[in-house]
């Protein structure tokens, strides 16, 4: 168990370039032991390049990267051992039973003979997968599978451990269970490491980096990023013309977005707009009344929205 | 709203069997005119052969569908004409460029050449495709590429449009601009069906069905969902090391009936709020968490999701 | 039918084919490729069959045939043999494929008995080959006796003529039996079975791949809109394919060509309506492309390969097998072409093969119109 003080994943100024294309520039983070970090982040901004430069497959241009104090720029091959991998769809062997495939990474992690039968039994119980551990993989409902795949990836006792989008689509019973069983891991020591795009799953996670074309754009718990001094904030309203009070309201100044949530509007508001009373009274000067205008905790996607941004980037071609 | 709801869609004892499960048992529900239905679900709840069965791609085993008064099993073609479909995998030719794509659906759909080219550009426009109409579909970013697929659904102004999963893997700011333009269909009168496995995303829905493994579970307007919660919620918000004795403590205080922790706080639903904040509160303290704050907290559709689904689950 | 919605369809056909490298590929350079390499790889006749000569006499007359059979391009002369020992020993050893013994008494019984016969020993590991060959041997005696007939006749105009033997032979229409000239007109027409049935045999399976297809099932498109719609471009493909397979056999093989194109235009537009009908209905039947183009080989390429007529003759088969090739469709335009190419037929002397494949496409294309069904299922 390391020392509490020492941090189990670090990243100092880390920069990784592909031809003029910088995938990470300037990037610092740490991560405890027993926390669990998200990163949260549009497809392309860079996730999966800091995920592989921790996982010891590719070299960062500049900076530092250090794994339980190992650098990775020196020695990316020590931290094997000590890392452990999940991705949601591409973990198990579909036509190996549920105790074959937690043989099988036993064996390619190397757990030592005398631990494998103990450590299997535990994967099992954790995965609740006492009846079907001699069921094939296939046969198996998606919570069973996601489960077992995390006890794969930990049987070796890992000090780090890395999840690619693990509950994306799954129902939310399966997925709290997920989430319980991870968080029961970090209790143990284990720094968790998450990668998605899905605001659900970035909820779980004890601190979120937001990520955005290679850079951290906000860091902090999932509350600290919904009240993030740069979002503007949240009103609802309901009115008996929705319609109308849209078009009144979109692109007034001071109002960054107009949304409809159901019967009510989603209002986000900035600067002079804040100020309590000012919606009303621009709702009033057009004749508009509503019945309910109240103050509404912003969501996580209200900050990746308004902190990532949007921009011509999104719309790179594919090659 | 005007005049009395018109009901576009009713689906009666829908069943659709596959070797070795049934995907749809026994689904009723009806669709208002200019709503904007959701199908909410996990993967595998059975979403996608309900939509295929609207779209009269899929015959449903038993049970009947009515689309605007018609049968469609029996004369698919007749609803194929009053609908558009969108599929949950891109449905468009990645070797077309976006206007060929557009152009294509357009013929297909007989509109008329006059007004082919003013809703072309008016459709691409408020996708932000306009400078994109070159460019082969296949080259587009997810995002692009659900709004083409929208685009093309559009071309020929239905008065009902099913969405299966539109907006899955596509990143947050295209999801906004997604729902920005079927809200703007709805204020037109389009009818619209959509599903969807993002709890946050039903909360824009007028009306929910909740399906859960084949079966819709409830069928409601959000608020009358939300008030289907036994209870009400509160947060308590601490840090990643407390969440577990938190979570312990909460479970043990009286009137607490269901709690979770996600990544910096523990979810809490209790039967009154008023009543049994201080009394959490004074928990807390007793086990040595005096750092964490307890709010109350408007109730989410996962809340009420997780606290039905719970519950069956025990029944059951 | 909506003819603005198969116009669609075909635009859309033509833009993917245009833009797929593959079938780029499949649809311009496949047929070239065949057209050379089969048009000069396959020829069924034989040249410079190794030749072994015994000659037991050693006259002015059996020098004299052995002449011929040296200028003969069918034979090449490897080596004199002297005993009957060293000729099967020349044999076996694969030295030569065939033995020529004039007997001792050659001129002698030509001049008395105004008859001799020559021993042609062949090598029978291969029948086909053999039986050429000997054919051959028979063609240059032909020649030898005419023109010994020719000289004997002059002075001793009482004489008996020699009588040769054999087998009196006339050819028509392929005088040289030349083999390529009606081999040719074959390879054509297995070009475009393959050609057609491959391209066609992706198109639905393709779409439903990719998930496309989904989706236009949802529109009102109705399935003959669709099939129309897709072979269009198809037909283009595959008359333009056939018109260049045919200048190259005319210009290039100098296969003669004695019809008219009409004729060929509206045949061979009848033939591509049969072949790309069976690869529309293997696409509709089978929703993988890996498994589609399978299937279209098998039911194509095989056939038209083995059975139509190009490059086995028909009436040599086994009555079964005979019976069977009325269903390859392949055999008609076979024919046909044959036919137009060689013999010059029109449209009324076709009237059979035409009729054949008149109905073939009939039923195929109920029966892929049939098997194209509006459902994901």
């Amino acid at each position: 168990m390391n020392a509490a003080s020492q941090p189990a994943v670090v990243a100092e100024n880390l920069v990784k370039r592909f031809g003029d294309f910088t995938a990470v520039d300037d990037v610092s983070f740490s991560i405890a032991a027993g926390e669990v970090m998200g990163f949260l982040g549009p497809n392309g901004a860079g996730k999966s390049t800091i995920m592989r430069i921790f996982c010891g497959l590719l070299r960062p241009d500049a900076g530092r990267a250090l794994v339980a104090g190992i650098d990775l720029g020196r020695d990316p091959e020590a931290v094997r051992s000590r890392i452990g991998y999940m991705s949601q769809k591409f973990s198990l062997y579909a036509d190996l039973t549920a105790a074959e495939n937690l043989r099988f990474f036993a064996d390619i992690y190397r757990v030592p003979p005398s631990e494998v039968a103990a450590r299997m039994r535990r994967a099992i119980e954790t995965a609740g997968l006492e009846e079907h551990a001699q069921a094939l993989v296939s046969t198996l409902a998606t919570g069973w599978k996601q489960r077992l795949a995390l006890g794969c990836a930990i049987l070796h006792r890992p000090e780090i451990l890395f999840l690619d989008e693990p509950t994306a689509g799954v129902d939310p019973l399966a997925r709290r269970r997920f989430w319980d069983l991870i968080h029961a891991t970090a209790a143990e020591g284990v720094a968790v490491l998450v990668s998605t795009h899905y605001m659900d799953e970035a909820e779980y996670c004890n601190r979120i980096a937001l990520i955005d074309r290679g850079r951290v754009v906000a860091l902090g718990t999932p509350r600290e990023l919904r009240r993030d001094p740069r979002i503007g904030a949240v009103l609802v309203v309901e009115c008996v013309d929705l319609t109308g009070a849209m078009a009144a309201l979109q692109g007034a100044p001071g109002v960054h977005d107009v949304a409809v949530f159901g019967q009510a509007l989603h209002v986000t508001v900035v600067d002079e707009m804040r100020a309590p009373g000012r919606l009303a009274a621009l709702l009033r000067e057009q004749g508009l009344q509503c019945s309910r205008i109240e103050a509404a905790e912003p969501t996580l996607e209200d900050s990746f929205v308004q902190l990532v941004g949007r921009g011509p980037v999104q719309e790179r071609p594919r090659p | 709203m005007s005049g009395e709801a018109e009901m576009v869609i009713r689906a009666q004892s829908l069943v659709k069997r596959f070797p070795g499960v049934t995907a749809v048992k026994d689904a009723s529900f009806t669709v208002q005119r200019a709503e904007l239905f959701g199908f909410v679900g996990p993967d595998g709840a059975g979403k996608t052969t309900m939509m295929r069965m609207l779209a009269a791609v899929m015959k449903p085993d038993e049970g009947e569908i009515r689309v605007e008064g018609v049968d469609a099993v029996a004369r698919p073609e007749d609803i194929r004409r009053r609908l558009s479909y969108m599929p949950q995998r891109f449905g468009l030719y990645e070797d077309l460029t976006v206007d060929e794509n557009v152009r294509f659906y357009a013929d297909v759909f007989e509109v008329p050449r006059k007004l082919r080219e003013e809703r072309s550009a008016r459709l691409l426009a408020a996708s932000g495709m306009q400078d994109f109409r070159d460019r082969l579909a296949g080259q587009l970013s997810g995002g692009m590429k659900q709004k083409l697929g929208l685009a093309c659904a559009l071309i020929h102004a239905p008065n009902i449009v099913l969405l299966d999963e539109p907006t899955t893997g596509v990143d947050p700011v295209s999801r906004r601009d997604f729902w920005r333009i079927l809200h703007g269909l709805r204020a037109q009168g389009v009818t619209i069906v959509i599903s969807t496995a993002y709890l946050d995303e039903a909360e824009r829905c007028t009306r929910l069905a909740l399906l859960y493994r084949g079966e819709i579970r409830h069928c409601e307007t959000p608020d009358a969902l939300r008030r289907k919660l036994p209870g009400q919620m509160i947060v308590v918000a601490c840090d990643a090391p407390q969440l577990a004795p938190a979570v312990r403590t909460l479970s043990g205080v009286p009137g607490v009936l269901g709690v979770r922790a996600v990544g910096d706080a523990a979810r809490a639903m209790v039967d009154d709020q008023t009543l049994r904040i201080p009394e959490i509160e004074r928990a807390l303290i007793a086990a040595g968490l005096s750092h964490a704050k307890v709010e109350r907290v408007p109730t989410m559709v996962e809340d009420v999701f997780l606290a039905l689904l719970q519950g069956e689950a025990q029944q059951g | 039918m909506n003819a603005n919605r198969v116009i669609a369809i075909a635009r859309k056909e033509f833009l993917q084919v245009w833009r797929d490298p593959r079938s780029l590929a499949i649809a311009l350079l496949m047929p070239l490729m065949q057209m050379f390499l089969l048009g000069y790889g396959v020829s069924l006749d034989l040249r410079n069959i190794p030749l072994c000569v015994f000659d037991q006499e050693g006259s002015r007359h059996s020098e004299a045939l052995l002449q011929h059979f040296r200028a003969s391009r069918y034979f090449e002369i490897t080596q004199p043999v002297h005993t009957y020992a060293a000729l099967r020993h020349a044999i076996d050893a694969g030295k030569c494929r065939l033995a020529i013994v004039v007997p001792y008494r050659f001129s002698q019984d030509l001049s008395v008995l105004g008859r001799s016969s020559v021993q042609a020993i062949a090598d029978a590991t291969d029948s086909n080959t053999a039986t050429l060959a000997v054919g051959y041997a028979q063609a240059v005696l032909n020649a030898f006796t005419s023109d010994v007939e020719v000289r004997w006749a002059g002075p001793q105009r009482d004489t008996l003529r020699p009588q040769p033997l054999a087998v009196e032979s006339r050819v028509w229409f392929n005088e040289e039996l030349e083999s390529r000239d009606f081999i040719i007109p074959g390879l054509v027409a297995m070009i475009m079975a393959l050609v057609g049935a491959l391209l066609t045999s992706l198109t639905l399976s393709r779409e439903w791949e990719r998930g496309t297809m989904e989706l236009l099932i949802s529109t009102p498109v109705t399935g003959t809109e669709l099939m129309v719609g897709k072979l269009l471009p198809y037909f283009a493909i595959g008359l333009l394919d056939a018109a260049v397979c045919v200048l190259l056999a005319v210009f290039w093989f100098d296969v003669p060509f004695r019809g008219q194109p009409a004729t060929l235009f509206v045949t061979t537009f009848l033939f591509l309506t049969v072949v790309l009908g069976i690869g529309y209905a293997i696409s509709a039947s089978i929703r993988s492309q890996v498994g589609a183009s399978q299937v279209a080989l098998m039911l194509t390429m095989l056939p038209t390969a083995m059975l139509s007529g190009f490059t086995f003759p028909i009436d040599q088969m086994p009555r079964i097998i005979q019976g069977i090739t009325y269903v390859v469709y392949g055999r008609y335009y076979v024919s046909i072409l044959k036919a137009i190419f060689l013999k010059g037929s029109g449209l009324g002397d076709l009237v059979l093969p035409i009729g054949c494949l008149l109905a073939y496409a009939l039923v195929i294309a109920a029966i892929a119109s049939r098997q194209f069904r509006k459902s994901v299922e």
